[in-house]
């Protein structure tokens, strides 16, 4: 009945076979953000912020001091790597304060609470060693927390993202508008910075909901509409758009009833994450692979949950995961289509796999190639249940794991089974070994 | 349980020896002993019927000072439980076997009565004329009005089965000790009360005669004093006397020596908080103040109340006043307290002797089992301290060996009796230091001697058959002390004599006109401080100070159990205890007095010898503890076998064994077998666990057992089922009928490990949606299902989290689940078996769990099955060994591997767990399909 790809209980590729509950949280878990390697902190409506421990789940820190829920949370490590490893955090709050918190001793450093406006976003410009924030104006703060300059007011609504563009420019999006700003340094010795309003880019017909930079060269925004533009980061130029992943029209096999039901709602652009070749849109339901060489989709999953994907991730190994309204996390894997047809196949191949067979697939792929052919296309690979309500977002922790938020109020902790039951055992042998219940005893 | 009997019992002895006659002997070791009761019936049962009573109880006599020895209450208080067993007669006996001795009055050189804080004794007697035997545990109430202050009492275990007397004896002793001491708070308390009345109304006489005196001499003027007022004078003196004495003795019973038990649990009875309160109620803590409460108002509560009479200076005649009763000598609440104990005693020992024992000795080998014991057992129970409790009884013994300074003065004369005639004291001192050493292991020694201590006892049996074969109704049953006896030759060593009573005979033998008396006592271990002086050199010291039998050589050692405040004086103490005890063991023979038949070198009996499950009292061999420790005793075969295996390891055993027939272990061998399955036949069968608490767990047990063996027979799929629990994977029982659903669930919870010390994983009724938490923490969850909308929501979310559970639908009599195709879980739930009791088939499954357990622990604790041999050995061929080892060493099939992993993981982390920090609960799972079984 329902569109949406289904894996099974079987799921050979999937290694996330332990799982651990962290409790904590009263409301909405909505960030998470890695502070070491092996910490992270997370925070949501509660106004709570949590760090804990990645591995063993241990909860290190639970840090009251915003009154309402948090808008943005920044990690903010010292930038020399001279000092000792300083692990800051800061977080913005609906209450309209920013808090420094210190990750080491779950201390408040600093809380400022000047803003005239809820602060939405924040952003660290680690080489300048001053970071962001965004709200109805975009302020500057050095680290010390002395605000060096800020914009005029912009807008009621404010700003709802910032990326940090090269040559201390920095992208806003302020509704439909994207606003570049660049720091200048003051004049005068003393340490300042000035901002000021280079350009306005109008392009998108509606509100930007994602932001992100892919490289040096390029960043690239997403809308509510489902539009998808690819900007250079340089000159402010807009390199390519998207405007018509949902358009099911395009995409034949599509049932018809899924185009009925499709509002804005489906087609906005919720979350962007690249590497280097791609962008990986979350749009609506469905991901969307867009190739920035090929500048087009080279795959996509329509419906990939059964709603809204919120968060995508794209992990070193050519998986991708996403995280869903619908309570399910899902990894995929981006694989390429064996055959080709566009490309000359050499004759080789075909001996190989017997001619006739392999015409016929080419001959299927190729009438689905003909309108818009994908080159790669994404399979899912597992899929993890735990959650009983929105999954937010997720952080990857690589061979740790993976933390994931939910509206339930719970976050978990994704683990490697086999990884873990041989780090116990590894734990337990060297706790024998301290007793000393490994010598013999006579 | 019955086994060789039937064939023993069925032999008769014209028949043995006219085949001993025409046949070429049999090696002796092969013989069959003969059941030496044949003459009197060929029945061997037939001797329960000279037991009068049906079932054992306990009895509380009195050594009234009116009437003598008196009955005063059996327990359970019921008419047909003593039957037409003579109470009166038997508590004649065991009040002619005082050995308490206390001198209570004035001892010369002392201007006001003493009173003396009196050890209580114990002692075991036997009365073959009435087929009974009991542990006879006598104490001394304080009464003022009593001669001497003080009333001897004695409470009885009486039971038709010797053997539950000798092998229970340190249980025994320690649980009357208990009880003893609760009832003895209770009565210094009310001698305190009843002294200061008494101290009121002296008061209130002095003042009345003072008055009367003063009256007295304003109206004599006539300057020389009348008879009168002479008389007057000197009963103000006498009553002034009097009032000093009293105070005194309200002193003495004030400041009665506490035993302070350093760590121990708090008791309600416990004396000192009582005597705190007594005094001024100022530093008692609060702990003990909410327990002791009520006895606190009684006593304030009472006090004020008193109006002081005026004491005649004629006391009336000793027969014409009134004793107290038992229950006006003790406060009342701690009076209701001592019968709860008995009570609890009686339900603790009541039944076949052979339960109490395996239960004994399964959970001594569960706690061993430190590591893995909390996955399927219950461990609160095993926590209990029960070998904490054991010597409490007897910690009385070494306290009060500090507290006793005189005897320390004296006993040089006492040694000097054996010196000389047998192997000299020396020889032993040196062993004995080890309890120094040993101290550190305290804590696991304690269960090893209970079982070196049973074990002698057993001996001794067999050296009563001896005595009752000779056909006197005289019976030694042993004593304490039995293996007292510090020789080199290995027979000489496992000799369990009872050479104190004797050596302390000898000399007393014509005091104490024993021999003429159908009742012999047994043993003793009378309070020290008391001991008359020529009894003291046989005295076996304190209890706790049990030998065991050395290892290595016939040796014996001590197992420590000092109180390490007074380690000092207790060394001493020991030291000079072991002269004591070698002095008594030497009188080994020398002495048997002409009532006792020489002892027959029995050495160790082998358990088949009498064939009732006779395995437990084996020398159980302590590990180190540790790694080895805790898998020590665990028997890794198949069946039964594994229970005898320590004996057949046991060289010195074998040694036993041979020396047995050496020395004409002859026709009585069976007797004791026979005797204690005699007794079974007519005693209340009931299982008793050792623990009050667990009691309900066991009702808990057979019921689960019974449950699961319906389960298992009318769900085909009881397999799939089962491993789904086994392997962690939770298992939702869903259904509309609370009760059927609880009943599955209750069934099925013999099977759920657990996950730590002290959770079950195991919820037996829900009626929310699950969510994931849920999961991680119960393992077997009985789920409401509803046909309200709520129940929609049930169902959805057991449909969204299928993957981590198997559903069982009672309903619709329907099993989801993960396919099974191991060997493991049919071993362990058979619907064609043959167990029809649900505390047997729970008792099956317990066997093959432990079995697992061991699997599980063997896979957890060998090194190269999880971590590289060398550095640069890949993870592949670790996993690959791992699998190995699985499949060919522990020989399992298929699923069964994942049972072992899960229990090997969840022993990792109850493992690794730092202590004081909860196990963070984690879910293991599978990305397996499921399958849908149907009836």
């Amino acid at each position: 009945k329902s569109s949406v790809q289904t894996i099974g209980e079987e799921q050979i590729q999937n290694p996330y076979t332990e799982l651990l509950v962290l409790k904590g949280h009263q409301d909405i878990v909505r960030f998470l953000v890695q502070i070491d390697d092996c910490r992270f902190a997370s925070a949501g409506d509660d106004g709570i912020i949590f760090l804990w421990n990645a591995q063993t789940g241990e909860k290190l820190f639970e840090l009251h001091g915003h009154t309402h829920k948090i808008t943005a949370i920044a990690p903010f490590s010292s930038s020399d790597a001279s000092e000792e490893k300083n692990n800051l955090i800061l977080t913005a709050s609906a209450d309209r304060t920013v808090i420094v918190w210190d990750c080491t001793s779950g201390r408040q450093v600093q809380k400022v609470s000047c803003f005239h406006s809820t602060v939405k976003c924040l952003t660290v410009l680690q080489r300048l060693d001053v970071w962001l924030s965004g709200g109805s104006d975009l302020c500057v703060w050095n680290r010390k927390l002395d605000l060096l300059c800020k914009t005029s007011h912009l807008t009621d609504a404010g700003i709802s993202a910032l990326v940090e563009l090269p040559k201390n420019c920095v992208a806003a999006a302020v509704g439909k508008e994207l606003i570049i700003f660049r720091l200048i340094p003051s004049n005068d010795e003393s340490e300042g910075w000035s901002v000021l309003e280079v350009k306005r880019l109008v392009d998108h017909q509606d509100n930007i909901l994602s932001l992100v930079s892919v490289n040096d060269l390029t960043f690239v925004t997403g809308s509510h509409m489902g539009e998808l533009i690819v900007w250079d980061a340089l000159d402010w130029t807009k390199q390519a758009s998207e405007c018509n992943f949902w358009d099911s029209s395009v995409h034949p096999d599509v049932q018809p009833e899924i185009k009925l039901s499709q509002s804005p709602n489906e087609t906005s652009v919720q979350h962007l994450t690249s590497d280097e070749e791609c962008v990986f849109a979350a749009v609506g339901k469905g991901i969307y692979v867009y190739n920035l060489q090929m500048k087009r989709v080279i795959a996509c999953q329509r419906t990939a949950h059964d709603s809204s994907v919120l968060h995508i991730e794209k992990l070193p190994n050519r998986q991708l995961i996403s995280c869903s309204e619908d309570g399910s996390v899902r990894i995929w894997e981006l694989r390429e289509k064996q055959q080709l047809p566009a490309e000359p196949v050499p004759t080789g191949f075909f001996n190989m796999w017997g001619f006739g067979r392999a015409n016929k697939q080419a001959n299927q792929a190729a009438k689905k190639m003909q309108e818009n052919p994908p080159v790669y296309f994404l399979e899912l690979v597992g899929d993890l249940i735990g959650h009983s309500s929105a999954v937010q977002m997720f952080l990857y922790f690589g061979e740790l794991g993976l933390a994931t938020c939910s509206a339930d109020h719970l976050i978990i902790l994704w683990k490697d089974g086999e990884r873990e039951s041989r780090l116990r055992s590894l734990t337990l042998f060297q706790k024998l070994a301290q007793n000393g219940d490994l010598q013999p005893k006579f | 349980m019955i086994s060789a009997p039937d064939v023993v019992a069925f032999t008769r002895e014209e028949e043995l020896e006219d085949e001993l006659c025409s046949e070429p002997p049999l090696p002796e070791e092969y013989s069959v002993p003969l059941f030496p009761f044949a003459s009197h019936g060929a029945n061997p049962w037939a001797k329960v019927a000279s037991s009068k009573f049906t079932r054992d109880f306990i009895l509380i006599s009195e050594f009234s000072e009116q009437v003598g020895p008196q009955p005063l209450l059996t327990i359970p208080d019921d008419a047909k439980v003593s039957g037409t067993f003579d109470l009166n007669y038997f508590s004649l006996r065991i009040m002619s076997v005082d050995y308490q001795a206390s001198f209570v009055g004035h001892p010369p050189g002392s201007a006001y009565p003493k009173l003396n804080f009196v050890e209580d004794s114990k002692v075991v007697l036997g009365d073959s004329k009435e087929g009974a035997f009991a542990y006879v545990h006598h104490l001394t109430l304080y009464d003022l009005e009593a001669r001497g202050f003080v009333r001897p009492f004695c409470m009885a275990y009486i039971s038709a089965d010797e053997h539950k007397i000798m092998q229970q004896f340190q249980e025994l002793s320690a649980e009357f000790s208990k009880a003893s001491e609760c009832l003895k708070t209770g009565n210094r308390k009310a001698f305190a009360n009843e002294l200061e009345k008494k101290l009121k109304d002296l008061d209130y006489t002095r003042t009345v005669l003072h008055n009367e005196t003063e009256i007295q001499k304003k109206a004599n003027d006539k300057g020389y004093y009348t008879t009168q007022a002479i008389e007057k004078a000197n009963e103000l003196a006498s009553v002034e006397k009097s009032i000093i004495e009293h105070q005194d003795l309200l002193k003495q019973i004030r400041s009665y020596p506490y035993r302070k038990l350093k760590g121990s649990d708090f008791h309600p009875y416990e004396p000192e908080c009582v005597l705190d309160q007594a005094n001024a109620g100022c530093d008692q803590d609060l702990a003990t103040s909410d327990l002791a409460e009520p006895g606190e108002t009684h006593l304030y509560a009472h006090v004020p109340s008193y109006t002081p009479k005026l004491i005649k200076a004629k006391s009336a005649k000793c027969f014409d006043k009134k004793l107290k009763t038992l229950e006006e000598l003790c406060d009342i609440y701690f009076f209701s307290q001592t019968l709860d104990q008995l009570h609890q005693i009686e339900r603790t020992f009541r039944g076949d002797v052979c339960y109490l024992l395996t239960d004994q000795i399964s959970r001594a080998l569960l706690k061993q089992q430190s590591v893995t014991n909390f996955l399927f057992e219950d461990v609160s129970f095993l926590d209990e301290k029960t070998s904490e409790k054991r010597h409490r009884g007897c910690q009385g013994f070494s306290q009060d060996a500090v507290d006793r300074k005189g005897s320390e003065e004296s006993p040089a004369p006492k040694v000097v009796i054996s010196l000389g005639s047998y192997k000299s004291s020396v020889e032993c001192v040196p062993i004995k230091m080890e309890q120094e050493i040993e101290d550190s292991q305290e804590p696991k020694m304690t269960e090893s001697v209970t079982f070196e201590h049973q074990e002698n006892l057993d001996y001794l049996d067999a050296d009563i058959k001896g005595s009752i074969s000779s056909g006197e109704s005289i019976e030694v049953l042993g004593t304490e002390k039995s293996a007292s006896g510090l020789t080199k030759s290995e027979s000489q060593a496992s000799l369990p004599v009872s050479p104190s009573p004797q050596a302390g005979r000898s000399k007393v033998g014509s005091r104490r006109t024993v021999s003429e008396d159908s009742i012999e006592v047994l043993s003793t271990c009378p309070s020290e401080s008391l001991i008359p002086e020529d009894f003291k050199a046989s005295y076996p010291s304190a209890i706790n100070e049990e030998p065991y039998v050395d290892d290595e050589e016939g040796g014996l050692r001590f197992t420590p159990k000092l109180n390490p405040d007074n380690a000092d004086e207790q060394e001493d103490i020991s030291k000079q205890e072991n002269l004591v005890q070698v002095d008594s063991a030497c009188c080994i023979g020398k002495e048997s007095p002409s009532f006792l038949e020489p002892l027959p070198d029995l050495g160790q009996k082998p358990c088949d010898e009498d064939g009732v499950v006779r395995i437990p009292p084996q020398p159980y061999r302590q590990v180190e503890p540790g790694l080895r420790g805790s898998f020590g005793g665990f028997p890794s075969h198949d069946g039964i076998s594994g229970g005898l295996l320590p004996y057949e390891l046991d060289s010195r055993y074998l040694a036993g064994s041979r020396e047995v027939s050496k020395n004409s272990l002859d026709e009585c061998s069976d007797s004791t077998s026979y005797i204690s399955s005699a007794a079974s036949t007519c005693s209340d069968r009931t299982p008793s666990p050792a623990h009050p608490a667990c009691q309900a767990a066991e009702r808990h047990k057979k019921k689960a057992g019974q449950n699961a063996l319906r389960f298992i027979r009318q769900y085909p799929f009881a397999h799939p089922a089962i491993y789904s629990l086994l392997s962690g994977r939770t298992l939702i029982v869903l259904g509309e009928e609370e009760a059927i659903v609880k009943k599955l669930v209750t069934a099925l919870s013999i099977f759920v490990p657990n996950c730590g010390v002290y959770t079950k994983p195991v919820k037996h009724w829900v009626t929310f949606p699950l969510h994931v938490v849920d999961f991680q923490k119960w393992k077997l969850i009985g789920l409401q299902r509803m046909v309200s909308p709520g129940g929609v929501n049930v169902l959805h979310a057991l449909s969204r989290y299928s993957r981590y559970v198997s559903i069982l639908d009672a309903d619709s009599k329907t099993l989801r689940c993960p396919l099974y195709k191991g060997t493991l879980v049919s071993r362990l739930a058979d619907h064609r078996t043959q167990i029809k009791r649900g505390s047997t088939y729970y008792m099956h499954v317990q066997s093959i769990l432990t079995q697992l357990c061991a699997k599980a622990f063997l896979f957890t604790f060998c090194h190269h099955l999880h971590l590289p041999i060398s550095e640069r050995e890949p993870e592949e061929s670790v996993v690959n060994r791992r699998m190995n080892f699985l499949k060919l060493q522990l020989g399992l099939a298929n699923e069964d591997v994942k049972i072992v992993q899960y229990l090997a993981e969840l022993l990792k982390l109850q493992y690794i767990q730092e202590p004081g920090q909860g196990v963070n609960p984690l879910l293991r799972f599978d990305y397996v399909p499921s399958f849908l079984y149907k009836i």
